[in-house]
């Protein structure tokens, strides 16, 4: 999956208006005091039951839930406290969330990416966690992640960033260069064994800088600064360092009006397809396309990503942890599941077990990584960087998606459409 | 006058007057039961409301489940039985969404004010506990000792001491350790166990151990009562001033009024809540220069999208509805329901589907139409726009096929056969009778689905996001944008996250833009019916 999260319908913003309707009609709020909530349950109440505690509430997407479903079984076997997932659209949970936590109707917990946390404290909707000595137990990067203005607010449990898949029987050698793999891809076409050289999925309106991110790093130009612990600044935007244009050179000169080795109308599903077809060498994706190439066949090598510049091709890294509700009822049972029960290695291993995604963990992610399709990926993560959370990441998108896909068309002058973007970010940032 | 049938016999009428009186107890006795399911319910709700403490909501529930009784349990009224239902469902779906879409426009609301002051400190406050560097961790028991929860913690060397809200932690030498080494009872206390820790976790979630009498060095909070960790607020909250102070620079951030904290230099704490903010709204709709750029350009082509998008599907479903009207027809059926599929498929679901077809170099209709020309359908911005106008005829011509088939066999015959008698070509009889004859009842139908295209968000949105770009605006606005789609990109993707405020001010803009519209047209479609 991708973790950048798709923008909400407006089909979405009116489930949301009319769920909120109800809401408000049920719950009424707005009109009486606001010490509504702690007058239920601030007596000591000796049973279980009596003080509620006894079910957490978790929203979570439709691709998550099935590796949950088991640990939560197991969690109310050992505690007697029932975890109840309510499954939610990907597109629309994160802003339900948002919008319902206020209310006091919203979940305990909710499992997501780790690039909702910026807008999440914004929006001072999740609580911190304290993973105290398990922290050192985690992925480093999957604790840096999960980190948002110096505290820790979500207990990670997998780890994603993308590679570059080889198919061997096109082109037997891994590559360290990007042109080296232009180059083995185009001499496969001229071959006559494949169709495409290279490719990589485009959003028709969008393009998709998420996967050329690498492309991009190794010529040292990253989205944002980075302070000393590891956070990113968002007043530094680095997008616009000099090697930006000589990056968006490199577009066009890849793009439709050149070798054509990216290609603007390939999107995600016909990258797919054609990969899966044998009919490219390489295919610059994620461990989700994965499971489909095996079942196609072929036979995949997962390869570092390749350079262009002289730095290293950093890969965005996408955490998926929980994250508690700043107005949980049931703080201490969330807490208990979260921090407690999940950060275990049984209950990660179950987790990869079911979905397959690898753990954040680093006992589970080493018995994972005897997997060698896991293991590269993970290797290739190590070197990667936790998809920026902040808030104004969300400004960034559309702009920068949409020039690199005008490039990638061979409209405009790169160096000024670079330039341009930049600096309408930086207005929208400005503009906040 | 003739006479069919003589009046029926007197015998038949006693048991027609018994059904209708075992119907009437029948009735009497649904109304009975789904009356008493409606109270059982409002009662429900109400005395959950009370419970809240919410009392005007409270007052106006109680108010409406009087008034639903009083009007099904009284003689006579029947208009309002039938109309009150309705009412009821206008009122919470429909006026009350607009009410409360006016209030939001007058507030800030949207990604940062997303909730109350109090719920906005309350969050500052949790994030600005932070666990003191390099402090020990320590595994808890909690114990309880008339009625008050305390701390009994285990240092990792094995130390143990106890503590609770305002008493510092003190050495608990005589606690009984369990096998690990955890202190887990103290005497003249009960240590309570995991279900009472949970029942009363909001007391034990609130105890603040100080670990030792001087305030800097922090104090010991459990989350889970099994761990506790030292930590030390990075900013203090004065209630009285409302300010928070950042205990080691010693910034202070106050409420300045516009839903934040903010410090004198303009720093601003990341949480923030929602305000009142009077006309701001709206005079950030007229003023940002994101807005009036293309201002001109987007308002053009929302009126020609939503006039040529009503004509084209106008013309093509009264041309088809005319053509499957020919009596002689064989296999009507199966074309008009073919004719309708289109209808039964989800807008956005299309728009999805449709720029899959027009992918320049992999799509259906470049491949199979134009044999693999590479027409860059929804990417430039002439034959963008002629895309998206098509494939809302493809969308929108079923909905005109059916309105106007309807119409048109409502038409009485004779009018038909008068005008041939008197030598009338078929086209004439069209012209200059059904179709005049239709447009009285399908013109309002033209103002609805004018209406409909103006705001149609799902076909842009899906089938080109409004792209291709404007080159001239910091916004992510294009040539397909129609104005309900550039309020979208303006309130949710510019800035940092969604601004429901400004959104709400920008659709009832729209709002007044397509209620003056409509009300002239249905002025004008009065003029139609008097010329008949």
């Amino acid at each position: 999956m991708k973790v950048r999260s798709p923008q909400p319908t407006r089909r979405h913003a009116l489930l949301t208006g009319v769920m909120s309707v109800a809401v408000l009609a049920l719950t009424a709020c707005g009109g009486g005091a606001s010490d509504s909530s702690s007058a239920s349950s601030s007596s000591a109440a000796p049973n279980l039951a009596d003080g509620g505690a006894t079910t957490l509430t978790m929203w979570v997407d439709a691709e998550r839930a099935p590796a949950l479903e088991e640990i939560t079984k197991s969690f109310k076997e050992d505690t007697g406290i029932e975890v109840k997932l309510a499954v939610k659209d990907f597109a629309a949970v994160r802003d339900d969330f948002i919008t319902q936590v206020p209310t006091g109707k919203g979940p305990d917990l909710i499992v997501g990416p780790h690039d909702w946390l910026g807008t999440f404290v914004q929006n001072g909707v999740v609580a911190p966690v304290e993973l105290g000595d398990k922290a050192s137990e985690f992925q480093e990067s999957a604790i840096q992640a999960m980190t948002y203005d110096g505290s820790v607010y979500g207990v990670p449990y997998a780890l994603e960033n993308i590679a570059l898949l080889r198919n061997t029987e096109l082109v037997p050698e891994a590559a360290a260069t990007f042109d080296e793999v232009i180059a083995n891809g185009e001499a496969a076409v001229a071959d006559g064994k494949a169709t495409y050289p290279f490719l990589v999925g485009m959003d028709p309106k969008q393009g998709d800088p998420y996967h050329l991110y690498p492309l991009q790093t190794s010529m040292g130009v990253p989205v944002f600064g980075q302070n000393e612990d590891g956070s990113y600044n968002a007043d530094e935007l680095l997008l616009g360092e000099p090697n930006g244009v000589e990056f968006a050179k490199k577009l066009v000169e890849w793009g439709d009006t050149g070798s054509k080795v990216i290609n603007s109308n390939i999107t995600g599903d016909i990258a797919k397809e054609k990969f899966n077809a044998g009919e490219s060498p390489y295919f610059l994706t994620g461990p989700w396309n994965v499971p489909d190439a095996q079942k196609a066949g072929l036979e995949l090598a997962v390869d570092k990503l390749p350079t262009v510049g002289d730095e290293d091709a950093q890969p965005f890294i996408g955490v998926n942890g929980f994250f508690i509700s700043s107005k949980s009822a049931n703080a201490l049972a969330a807490n208990e599941f979260a921090v407690n029960y999940l950060s275990t290695e049984a209950a990660q291993d179950a987790m990869y077990d079911v979905g397959g995604r690898p753990p954040a963990l680093k006992a589970s992610f080493d018995k994972a990584a005897s997997d060698p399709i896991v293991a590269a990926f993970g290797e290739i993560g190590a070197n990667g960087v936790p998809m920026p959370a902040l808030p104004e990441m969300q400004a960034v998108w559309a702009d920068w998606g949409g020039t690199e896909l005008a490039l990638i068309k061979g409209d405009g002058d790169p160096a000024e459409a670079w330039t341009t973007m930049v600096s309408n970010i930086e207005a929208k940032i400005a503009a906040q | 006058m003739l006479t069919t049938a003589p009046p029926g016999p007197a015998a038949t009428r006693p048991p027609k007057k018994t059904a209708v009186r075992s119907d009437s107890t029948l009735g009497l006795l649904a109304k009975i039961v789904l009356l008493g399911l409606v109270d059982a319910f409002a009662v429900y709700v109400l005395i959950t409301l009370f419970l809240q403490e919410k009392w005007v909501i409270l007052l106006v529930g109680a108010a409406v489940t009087v008034l639903v009784n009083w009007i099904y349990l009284r003689r006579g009224g029947l208009p309002a039985k039938y109309l009150a239902p309705g009412i009821f469902f206008l009122v919470i779906f429909q006026v009350f969404v607009m009410l409360y879409s006016g209030y939001v426009a007058f507030t800030n609301y949207g990604d940062g004010h997303n909730s109350t002051k109090d719920d906005a400190v309350n969050a500052i406050q949790l994030s600005a506990q932070q666990r003191v560097p390099d402090s020990p961790a320590y595994r808890v028991s909690v114990l309880e000792a008339d009625g008050e929860f305390s701390l009994l913690a285990t240092d990792p060397d094995g130390g143990v001491s106890v503590g609770t809200t305002g008493v510092p932690l003190e050495e608990a030498d005589d606690a009984v350790l369990d096998g690990t080494g955890k202190a887990v009872e103290l005497e003249g206390y009960r240590t309570l166990q995991f279900g009472e820790v949970l029942a009363n976790q909001e007391d034990i979630l609130a105890i603040t151990v100080p670990f030792s009498d001087d305030p800097e060095d922090g104090s010991l909070k459990t989350s889970d009562g099994s761990n506790a960790y030292v930590y030390r607020p990075s900013l203090s909250y004065d209630e009285t001033t409302s300010t928070f102070t950042d205990l080691e620079t010693g910034t202070t951030y106050s409420d300045t009024g516009e839903g934040s904290f903010r410090s004198a230099d303009g720093e601003q704490l990341s949480t923030g809540w929602k305000i009142n903010v009077g006309f701001d709204n709206f005079v950030k709709a007229f003023s940002d220069p994101n807005i009036r750029g293309p201002l001109l350009q987007v308002v053009l082509w929302t009126f020609t999208f939503a006039i040529v998008s009503v004509l084209s599907t106008f013309a093509l479903g009264l041309f088809l509805a005319n053509a499957f009207n020919l009596p002689d027809l064989r296999g009507k059926r199966i074309y008009r329901i073919l004719m309708i599929l289109p209808y039964a498929f989800p807008a956005f679901l299309a728009g999805l589907v449709w720029s899959g077809l027009l992918n320049p170099e992999f799509g259906f209709i470049n491949n199979t139409f134009f044999g693999g020309a590479d027409i860059p359908w929804l990417t430039d911005p002439l034959l963008a726009k002629i895309s998206v106008l098509v494939v809302n005829l493809w969308l929108g011509f079923p909905y005109m096929f059916l309105v106007c088939t309807g119409a048109l066999q409502s038409l009485p015959e004779e009018v038909d056969e008068a005008a041939r008698m008197d030598g009338a070509t078929g086209w004439r009889i069209f012209t200059a009778i059904k179709l005049p004859l239709l447009l009285v009842s399908v013109a309002p139908l033209l103002i609805a689905s004018f209406a409909f295209n103006f705001n149609n968000f799902n076909v842009i949105y899906m089938l080109t996001d409004g792209g291709p770009r404007f080159s001239g605006t910091t916004a992510n606005i294009g040539h397909t944008d129609i104005l309900i789609t550039m309020v979208y990109e303006i309130a949710f993707g510019t800035g940092v996250g969604r601004d429901y405020g400004l959104a709400s001010a920008l659709s009832i803009i729209i709002f007044i833009i397509v209620a003056v519209i409509s009300a002239i047209s249905f002025r004008q479609t009065k003029a139609l019916e008097d010329i008949n």
